[in-house]
């Protein structure tokens, strides 16, 4: 299918298709926000997405395709790096644009019933504005190769992250403090990211990646570097809600709009782990002692922490979108655990499992999107007796859950076992139990909804067979299926995750 | 002929014929689906070249052979298909829709199950079998019927988790998961594959199943379950353990420990039941001497079995449907009012004998000349005393007590026409292949004809003069015994009564130890009990205080809390890397 897309695809998308990837969703969104109609922003946001998910596939062909280098290096403005910005896409970001970008395109076809039901009438236009502005962000984050480039499209998706969690008021107030909250924890971790970026140019001289990369081995010793390290990783570390930084996301994810939670769910926690993933291991090294240091003794015990700490949070949620938000910390804890073994299979372990999750919990936060829409409920009680009246729904939640919790024939559990593999060659056959205990908890908290949704009599028997639209149904058994398919055949998702290791490590891509 | 056709496995035209049965509301449609997919499924098979793999799959890196016809699953298929449309045809009178899908899918898993080429397939459909037959037993609708059925299923279950373990030993000593021959027994793989199918061949001692779920069964379900899930152990023994010596004596027992248990059993259809385990053991010895000849024997009298066991359980069916009741000492004097009945009962009962010009008769000659042959004189001795208790339970006992013997004054209609046809075609089966060879290729030919090893079955002569006489002696002699029995009055009479059987041991005295088990848990159960919930109480109260969303993780300012742990963070790193790089 990828050497149909290369050899169909004309010239200047070839060429041109790093920065089209970027610049589609950013220029539309400044047109959005003239746009009188809701729906006909919906179709520009879909049509927007879209765009970038062809370009990211085309990407993902040229950095796969054997006769290439495996990477991709578009001077913005042709001002050649170090001195220009310089976009650079290898087989590590190409995976994650691709991820981001079908994502967004999953969220934009099942927006239109939840935004219609959740954003004022006059706001549904601005609403997509700051959607497309968000995407393009995250785009950005992942996609660009120079360092205070990455600060400006965090800084892009932050700020119209807010908004969009803002936006929730009008279905619970509780969305602005939630908003403004995530806006000051948020702008701690931009600013430490950028004051980490500050040190590193004061020592290199460089603000380009590669450049820096290249510059750093013979500056261990610098205190200057170190300190740039701490505040790039500590940043990164809170915008991927990783322990204990995340206690913005659970407010954030559960009074924001439910198509919002659904999109970050699924990307902006995975976007800020993948540029830290770049700095650990692309700009930074592990066999720097210091990082050495850090993963042994910082991410591998927080990454722990995460994953049995929120899994018991998880567990006392009356609220669903709550526990999925603790669920997600946990989650990311499991990731940033592979990352913190420092091998190349810890770190596709990571990598693999930060693709299941955005399947798994995308599909969840759409299931539950749909009950908002239906229902107007979320927490557990409103859930009771809906595997009745909404069975297509519920099955699909059913199945994510399932993957969640890691149970075999799911994504889910591939990745758990991936992860495993990796512990046990590092010799961390204790954190295989640990992993284990987490899962056990897992088991409780999904088991709880879906002992309600299956097996208790309805709140309120008269709603009955009330189904969410189709436009909600189809992306949701999309990822659904996903969920079974890649928990059957690994080749794919494992593939890129093992592609995007070796080229996190790989000698010749930054330097 | 399109190729589609051709690798279209009947058991699957069956199997999804019965899914859409299960959900047509419109009976005749319906009805003339399942009588309809059998003969359909007769012509792909006649289709079908032999010896050829018509359609395989790669799945998970297993090689899946989903449908092959020889030699052997030739005949199973073509008796399973023939089954399946007289059970159709014998079920035209009911409205059950579940009953109707479910048979014909139970038939249309046991036809797939004989022509798929793997072991992997040969489970899924095996467990299919398991699933699907269940709904025989549930059918009948009563409280005892529920809970054999549940003991059914769970024993066939049992079976195909046993299946599927030895299917996995296999794979991983052999990397092969064809079907193959298994010689050695002491291989873990072999012997838990050999277990499995004996449950469902009914082994002694693994064979209640079959006693507790037939009775109990409704009136087409017990014939339904008469055809398929024992056949199928046999094939699949006669595929995997020919010449397997343990097999003879088993086979051996099987056919006369049931003779005991047949003859004083006072429910006509738990005799038939007891009667299966005797045929079962007469074709798993066959197996188990595994000459041509004896493997020609065993999947004869397999093809027989199944029509005229088929015979009699459809004619008890119809005695029960008209009065309720198929117990012996309730019976009697029905040929008055169940006249065509009572002649076909005579026939599947005459076939079961061994009576030459009908069909047990040929079939069972060549599996006693083979044990004869292979010089097993204690075996053929058994084999001989099992005939003869053949003839006493089913030959004599069955048509005896129902239709003759004392009246019981009860005056009910004629079968159903439809049942009768059914019958009349199983009966004229069960004596067309037992006739001479006068026009050659019909009459007992024809069945030779489609036998494994052709070639010695053509060369056999079941009518030689001492075949018939050893068989005529055996019968005159077996019905003057009985005669003289009933005569002189000591043989058991029909009366109420419960026979112990070994299942007695489970349902019973494990029962009973359960219970006690249970006593002496809730004396002690809840002592523990209460030292457990403190000691976890304490700690989910502790675990609850912590992590809820009133507990103290999620207290206090939440930005500040954050902008410290942050600092905290940093300082961590900061301290990390000072230390390391020193």
């Amino acid at each position: 299918m990828i050497d149909i897309l290369l050899r169909s695809a004309p010239d200047w998308a070839l060429a041109h298709a790093a920065p089209l990837l970027v610049m589609v969703p950013l220029v539309l969104a400044p047109v959005l926000a003239l746009v009188p109609s809701g729906r006909i922003a919906w179709f520009i946001s879909i049509a927007g997405t879209f765009a970038s998910l062809i370009f990211s596939l085309i990407l993902l062909a040229i950095v796969q395709a054997p006769e290439t280098s495996g990477v991709v290096s578009y001077a913005i403005g042709n001002w050649l790096p170090p001195l220009g910005i310089e976009f650079r896409v290898d087989a590590l970001n190409a995976m994650i644009l691709v991820l981001v970008s079908a994502m967004g395109v999953l969220a934009s076809v099942m927006s239109y019933p939840t935004v219609v039901a959740e954003i004022p009438k006059e706001k549904t236009s601005l609403f997509y504005s700051a959607f497309l502005a968000c995407f393009a962000g995250l785009c950005g984050v992942a996609i660009t190769g120079d360092a205070f480039n990455l600060f400006v499209f965090l800084e892009i998706s932050s700020l119209s992250t807010y908004v969009l969690v803002a936006l929730g008021a009008s279905r619970d107030r509780r969305a602005l403090p939630a908003a403004f909250n995530y806006l000051v924890m948020g702008t701690i971790g931009a600013t430490f990211f950028i004051i980490g970026v500050g040190f590193l140019y004061a020592a290199t001289g460089t603000l380009n990646m590669a450049d820096i990369a290249s510059k750093l081995p013979d500056l261990t010793g610098s205190r200057t570097v170190q300190a740039g390290f701490a505040f790039i990783i500590v940043g990164l570390g809170l915008k991927a809600a990783m322990w204990p930084l995340h206690q913005w996301l659970p407010n954030a994810y559960s009074y924001s709009p439910s198509f919002v939670t659904m999109f970050l769910s699924a990307t902006a926690t995975k976007v800020a782990l993948y540029a830290m993933i770049r700095f650990l291991f692309t700009v930074f090294s592990p066999r720097f002692a210091f990082e050495q240091a850090a993963f042994n003794a910082m991410l591998m015990p927080l990454g722990i922490a995460a994953m049995i700490a929120c899994s018991f949070q998880a567990v006392f949620q009356t609220d669903v979108r709550r526990m999925l938000a603790y669920s997600s910390v946990a989650q990311v804890g499991y990731m940033i655990l592979g990352v913190s073994i420092g091998t190349v299979a810890g770190l596709s372990a990571g990598l693999f499992h930060l693709l299941n999750h955005a399947m798994i919990k995308g599909a969840l936060f759409m299931a539950v999107a749909a009950v908002v829409l239906t229902y107007k409920g979320t927490n557990i009680r409103d859930f009771a007796g809906l595997g009745r009246s909404a069975p297509w729904t519920m099955t699909a939640f059913a199945i994510a859950g399932l993957s969640l919790i890691g149970v075999p024939l799911t994504a889910g559990f591939q990745s758990k076992l991936q992860l495993g593999y990796a512990l046990f060659e590092q010799g961390w056959w204790w954190a295989v139990i640990l992993v284990v205990f987490s899962s056990f908890l897992a088991v409780i908290y999904v088991g709880r909804i879906l002992e309600a949704v299956f097996f208790q009599p309805p709140v309120n028997p008269r709603k009955t067979r009330k189904e969410a639209p189709i436009v909600l149904l189809v992306p949701l058994w999309i990822l659904a299926l996903a969920n079974i398919y890649f928990g059957i055949t690994t080749e794919i998702p494992l593939g890129l995750a093992r592609d995007a290791a070796l080229a996190a490590f790989g000698p010749g891509m930054f330097r | 002929m399109p190729a589609f056709l051709t690798a279209l496995n009947p058991g699957w035209l069956l199997i999804l014929a019965g899914i859409v049965a299960i959900f047509l509301p419109m009976r005749r449609i319906r009805q003339s689906i399942a009588i309809g997919a059998p003969l359909v499924g007769v012509a792909l098979l006649a289709l079908a070249d032999q010896n050829v793999n018509h359609l395989t799959a790669s799945v998970l890196g297993l090689d899946l052979v989903l449908y092959r016809v020889d030699g052997l699953s030739f005949v199973f298929g073509l008796a399973f298909l023939i089954a399946a449309l007289l059970n159709a045809i014998y079920a035209w009178h009911t409205d059950d829709r579940v009953q109707d899908g479910m048979a014909l899918a139970y038939g249309g898993a046991a036809i797939a199950a004989a022509f798929c080429g793997d072991l992997m397939t040969l489970f899924i459909f095996w467990e299919i079998t398991a699933v699907t037959s269940v709904f025989m037993v549930l059918g009948a609708g009563t409280r005892a019927s529920y809970f054999a059925s549940m003991r059914y299923l769970g024993v066939q279950i049992l079976s195909g988790v046993l299946l599927l373990a030895g299917i996995a030993y296999v794979y991983h000593d052999t990397g092969n998961i064809g079907l193959q021959v298994f010689e050695d027994l002491a291989a873990p793989g072999a012997l838990l594959i050999f277990i499995a199918f004996g449950i469902k061949a009914a082994f002694p001692f693994l064979h209640n199943w079959l006693q507790d779920s037939y009775p109990k069964a409704s009136v087409v379900g017990a014939v339904v379950l008469s055809a398929f899930t024992t056949k199928l152990a046999v094939y699949a023994f006669a595929r995997m353990f020919p010449g397997q010596d343990s097999l003879i004596w088993i086979g051996a027992v099987m056919t006369c420990f049931p003779v005991f248990f047949a003859v004083i059993e006072n429910d006509l259809r738990k005799v038939l039941a007891y009667s299966t385990n005797n045929q079962i053991g007469f074709m798993i010895c066959a197996i188990g001497v595994g000459t041509p000849l004896a493997l020609n024997g065993a999947v004869a009298h397999a093809f027989a079995d199944i029509m005229f066991k088929g015979l009699l359980f459809m004619s008890m069916g119809a005695v029960l449907y008209r009065t309720g009741t198929t117990k012996a000492s309730e019976l009697g004097g029905l040929y008055r009012s169940m006249p065509w009945t009572t002649i076909f009962c005579l026939v599947g009962a005459i076939s079961i004998s061994a009576m030459p010009l009908f069909s047990a008769f040929v079939t069972k000659s060549m599996i006693l000349s083979a044990v004869a042959h292979a010089g097993l004189p204690i075996i053929w001795l058994m084999l001989m005393f099992a005939s003869a208790g053949v003839l006493e339970h089913s030959g004599i006992k069955i048509p005896y007590f129902a239709f003759f013997g004392h009246d019981s004054g009860k005056r009910v209609k004629e079968a159903p026409f439809n049942m009768l046809l059914a019958m009349g075609m199983a009966a004229f089966i069960s004596i067309a292949i037992g006739l001479p060879a006068v026009i050659p290729g019909l009459g007992y030919e024809w069945l030779y004809n489609l036998l494994p090893y052709r070639e010695e079955a053509m060369n056999y002569q079941p009518f030689t003069f001492d075949h018939i006489l050893t068989q005529l002696q055996l019968l005159v002699l077996a019905t003057f015994a009985f005669v003289l029995l009933k005569r002189f009055g000591v043989y058991p009479p029909e009366k109420p009564g419960t026979i112990l059987d070994t299942d007695w041991l489970y349902r019973k005295m494990g029962f009973g130890m359960a219970q006690w088990a249970g006593t002496v848990w809730g004396k002690v159960g809840p002592a523990m009990t209460a030292v457990f919930f403190g000691l976890t109480g304490r700690a989910y109260d502790r675990i609850e205080a912590a992590f809820s969303p009133r507990g103290e993780l999620a207290r206090g300012g939440l930005t500040g809390a954050m902008a410290v742990w942050t600092a905290a963070l940093l300082g961590l790193v900061l301290l990390l890397a000072f230390i390391t790089v020193g």
